[in-house]
């Protein structure tokens, strides 16, 4: 048996090099996300462009207008006139929002009353404008605070000072990097095993391995072992990028990471076969593929946080291997979790993958008919 | 307008990236009122010569005038004036019939006043009246080719382009579409039938005869079969061997080319150089063949001129069967494959019925029928891939349903088109099939170095498969399917589309192995490849209609008016019978 299951993963890893587009699949992927996520995709705001609209001509609007301007986060601050001006500036994304100091500004400032400031965002980027409001207002309560001293009254008591725990700077790459991980195993995992039932099929070469006398579940293995070995490759060279190319501080301990990425990747696996012993083509192993994996990436908490889900799709997302990993590696990574936290989301990835690798298996036997 | 050049093609030679070219310098005329059948082996030029017509693509040296316009610089002009059928694809499978119709009415801008008349027409020519609301991917695939034959007459074109019509098309309805393209030349329509078969080339007006891009020969088929005239024997009166005589005439000098037709052994001589008027004689023969053998002389076939015009056949040595072992002789001679009262059903369709039959050790066992008939699902069941719903099958002894992987242990399976894994090198793939066959590490490394010295791949050896020529393709998948020494050999339509060299040099290795205790079972289309069969099941919407040596078949349709049928002739007349039973029946 094992000199049969051997000549099958030999084959499959075989097949998958020599083939020119099997062999890009491998390589182009996981090197574009690296570049992309790491470089492009960041979350955080930087290089953000303001307009202000300084209607008070005191004292007070030109301090607060230097200030904007001094300001490391805004990459320019656009002074503008009239207010026929703010909306085309939004319309073209020219910047992302628009501060208007009112005329009455100083005159209310000097004489110890409320002022107003008015902020317009670009809603179409509510992220970034949200962080940007933030910034805004952490500018304006300084502002406040030191007028509060000069004259003075009481400076507000109590002042939020948050501290980013795990990720004191907020740097984004820390958390980005290592959730490539999980996506990067995710989409050569399900790519690779999603092509190989189909292709075989397509070429006739899966009847030949059904009239061998491999069991079913020797096919099974042999085919999910190959992606398994290319998955833990991938992921051990992204494991070694994030520390040593990217910096991202490693506090949790790899033999935790290991083995709960191998079930992911099994489960992943599962998934992938499943897929690939509906598609009657290529061309629809693909699709369905792609069809799983947006979703799973999506819905991982990775581009949103799954509590922010309403409760139904939270439900949904415990069959959503990444979703668990996520939280694995993030945590394994940035926080050094306990391996009795690891376990509690790696049993669900067990879960998952004994099921989809159980179908899997039945859809194979099934299809032989 | 019969006589009309409808295509002339002027020294021309198409290119496809390296290597020898698809077509090299080629310069025929087809004309019009008449059948010109394009006539070769897959990757002989034959669809690259229709698309030239077509002026899908234009040559790379030389020039194509079709209807008088030249295809590079005019090939708007062409285009309303030519139907064509290409090879798949011609179709969209999920409309219906009449959907289909509409859309080609459509394209071939047919007013909507006149559609009634000409899908009426079309309809009734085809006889696919009932079968409108079908969607086309559901229809067989004789009927798929007339309605892709229907759609291709939109607009009754003076030029009708056929790209291989026949190819998935069993005898019957072969013979219905070739009456309605003869029914069109009757009218004056240019018909260009491309085919692989060589019997079907037999019947053309004229043909342009292809073999590596290169014009073997253009004109009637009959002169070229006169050419053999006076060389073509059959060695009759044997009552078995028929293999090892055949072999021993392959290896007669002055013999070119040979094969099994039944039970006689059909051979070509050489042309006597001499001039002389004496016939060959019989050279001696083993002592069992008895006293009857003699040689009569027969008519030549196209494939037989055509052999002849290649300089003969490979000769009838296996190297193959020379080398391995003879399967060993288990206890009591019991059936190699047997199939006891298999039965198939995909919910209430049955595919196939109640199918029994044994094949003792060592005889060759053909699966004939029409498309959809079951001859696939029996198959199917046969090696495993297909679990019956009544009934069982066994292999060497071993059920398949309660220890298949041990039945399959036994067998070798060569699938149609040579399902091999084309990235791999064609040793990647030795070594990978006698790994799953569990063969020992030192073993398999003898086994994979001695089909590599017994099929010559030499050099070729680290190439990746789907870049080996034809017959070395065939050669490995030959190899692959039966280097762990099995009992049954089991051949899903083994050499459709192989050029006929090929295809001898395929069936001399069968042979060798059925000599060396090999039991073979094969599913097939071609009329010559079924002649190999010591015998033959015919199988009919899912029943065994008849079982017998060929002979055997022949003469059970033997009439007064056909007092030599063919086996093709046997195939079809049998299944009409069945046909009419039916009905009384009913």
């Amino acid at each position: 048996m094992w000199g049969r299951l051997k000549a099958l993963i030999v084959k499959e890893l075989l097949a998958l090099w020599r083939d020119p587009k099997g062999r890009a699949i491998l390589i182009v992927p996981p090197i574009m996300q690296l570049l992309v996520f790491s470089h492009a995709a960041t979350l955080e705001v930087k290089n953000v462009d303001i307009a202000v609209l300084n209607r008070d001509s005191g004292r007070w609007g030109h301090e607060l207008v230097q200030r904007f301007e001094g300001s490391s986060t805004f990459n320019r601050v656009v002074q503008i006139q009239a207010i026929p001006e703010i909306q085309p500036l939004i319309d073209d994304q020219e910047v992302l929002a628009v501060l208007q100091i009112g005329p009455e500004f100083s005159r209310r400032i000097e004489a110890g009353l409320p002022a107003d400031i008015q902020v317009i965002l670009d809603g179409r980027r509510s992220n970034a404008a949200q962080i940007v409001q933030g910034y805004i207002a952490q500018i304006v309560q300084r502002l406040d605070a030191e007028l509060a001293e000069q004259a003075g009254r009481p400076v507000p008591s109590s002042t939020v000072v948050s501290r980013n725990w795990f990720n004191p700077n907020l740097e984004y790459v820390w958390f980005t990097v290592p959730s490539l991980i999980g996506m990067i195993a995710l989409l050569i995992g399900i790519m690779v095993t999603a092509l190989t039932v189909a292709r075989e099929r397509e070429l006739g070469t899966f009847e030949q391995l059904l009239v061998s006398p491999l069991r079913p579940f020797e096919i099974l293995i042999g085919k999910t072992v190959p992606p398994l070995l290319i998955g833990l490759f991938h992921a051990t060279i992204y494991v070694a990028a994030a520390v040593f190319a990217f910096g991202v501080p490693l506090v949790g301990s790899l033999l935790l990471l290991y083995p709960s990425l191998i079930l992911y990747l099994a489960a992943v696996i599962g998934i992938g076969l499943f897929i690939s012993s509906l598609a009657q083509t290529q061309q629809q192993a693909v699709l369905g593929a792609f069809i799983f994996a947006s979703p799973a990436i999506l819905l991982s908490g990775f581009a949103s946080p799954v509590e922010n889900m309403p409760e139904w799709l939270q439900a949904v997302t415990i069959v959503n291997p990444l979703r668990h990993f996520q939280v694995i590696v993030i945590g394994v990574f940035l926080k050094g979790m306990p391996a009795r936290e690891v376990l509690a989301n790696t049993l669900p990835l067990l879960g998952i993958a004994a099921a989809t690798l159980t179908v899997a298996a039945w859809l194979f036997r099934k299809r032989m008919e | 307008m019969s006589g009309d050049t409808l295509i002339r093609f002027n020294r021309v030679t198409k290119r496809f990236g390296e290597g020898p070219p698809a077509l090299d310098a080629i310069s025929a005329d087809v004309t019009a009122g008449r059948i010109t059948g394009l006539v070769g082996p897959d990757g002989a030029g034959k669809t690259t010569f229709i698309r030239l017509v077509t002026g899908l693509m234009v040559p790379d040296e030389g020039g194509v005038s079709v209807l008088g316009h030249d295809t590079a610089t005019d090939a708007a002009s062409i285009f309303p004036g030519i139907g064509y059928m290409p090879q798949r694809f011609g179709l969209y499978e999920d409309l219906s019939v009449q959907e289909n119709l509409n859309l080609y009415a459509e394209l071939r801008g047919l007013p909507a006043g006149e559609r009634p008349a000409v899908f009426d027409r079309l309809l009734r020519f085809t006889d696919l009246q009932r079968f409108t609301g079908r969607l086309a991917g559901r229809l067989s695939g004789g009927m798929k080719q007339k309605l892709g034959l229907a759609c291709a007459l939109m607009r009754t074109p003076p030029l009708l382009l056929l790209d291989e019509p026949s190819v998935g098309v069993d005898p019957i309805s072969r013979r219905e579409l070739w009456a309605m393209v003869k029914e069109l030349t009757g009218g004056g329509m240019g018909v260009v039938w491309s085919t692989a078969y060589l019997d079907e080339a037999q019947r053309c007006d004229s043909v342009l005869l292809l073999n590596q891009g290169r014009l073997l020969f253009d004109g009637d088929p009959r002169s070229l079969m006169k050419r053999a005239e006076g060389r073509v024997f059959q060695v009759r009166g044997l009552d078995w061997k028929r293999r090892a005589v055949l072999a021993r005439m392959l290896a007669q000098p002055d013999v070119i080319d040979g094969v099994i037709q039944g039970r006689h052994v059909r051979v070509v001589y050489k042309e006597r150089v001499d001039g002389a008027e004496n016939p060959p004689v019989l050279p001696p023969l083993p002592e069992e063949v008895g006293t009857q053998a003699h040689l009569a002389p027969v008519p030549p076939r196209f494939e037989d001129a055509f052999m002849d015009i290649l300089g003969g056949g490979p000769g009838g040595r296996s190297a193959l069967a020379e080398r391995i072992a003879p399967v060993e002789q288990s206890a009591g001679g019991e059936p190699v494959i047997e199939a006891r009262g298999l039965t198939k059903r995909f919910g209430d369709f049955t595919a196939a019925r109640d199918i029994t039959f044994s094949i003792p050790r060592g005889e060759i066992f053909g699966l004939l029928g029409p498309n959809g008939a079951g001859k696939s699902t029996t198959f199917k069941m046969l090696c495993g891939l297909l679990a019956p719903t009544e009934g069982a099958g066994r292999v060497a002894g071993f059920d398949l349903r309660r220890a298949a992987a041990q039945a399959r242990q036994r067998l070798g399976y060569m699938a149609q088109k040579f399902s091999l894994y084309g990235d791999l090198s064609a040793r990647q793939n030795l070594d990978f099939f006698s790994g799953v066959y569990g063969l020992g590490r030192r073993r398999r490394r003898e086994q994979v170095e001695l089909m590599i010295r017994t099929f010559d791949f030499g050099r070729l050896s680290d190439t990746a498969a789907k870049d080996l020529p034809l017959g070395f393709k065939q050669r490995l998948a030959l190899a692959c399917a039966i280097m762990h020494e099995p009992e049954a050999l089991f051949l899903d339509e083994p050499t459709s589309g192989v050029d006929p060299i090929t295809r001898r040099e395929f069936w001399t290795h069968i042979n060798g192995l059925v000599e060396k205790g090999v039991t073979v079972l094969v599913t097939t289309h071609f009329m010559d490849e079924a002649e190999y069969c010591d015998r033959i099941a015919l199988i009919y919407r899912g029943r065994t209609i008849a079982t017998g040596s060929p002979d055997e078949l022949k003469e059970r349709v033997q009439r007064p008016d056909l007092p030599d049928p063919t086996l093709e002739d046997a195939f079809i007349a049998l299944v009409e019978e069945s046909d009419l039973s039916e009905q009384e029946v009913a």
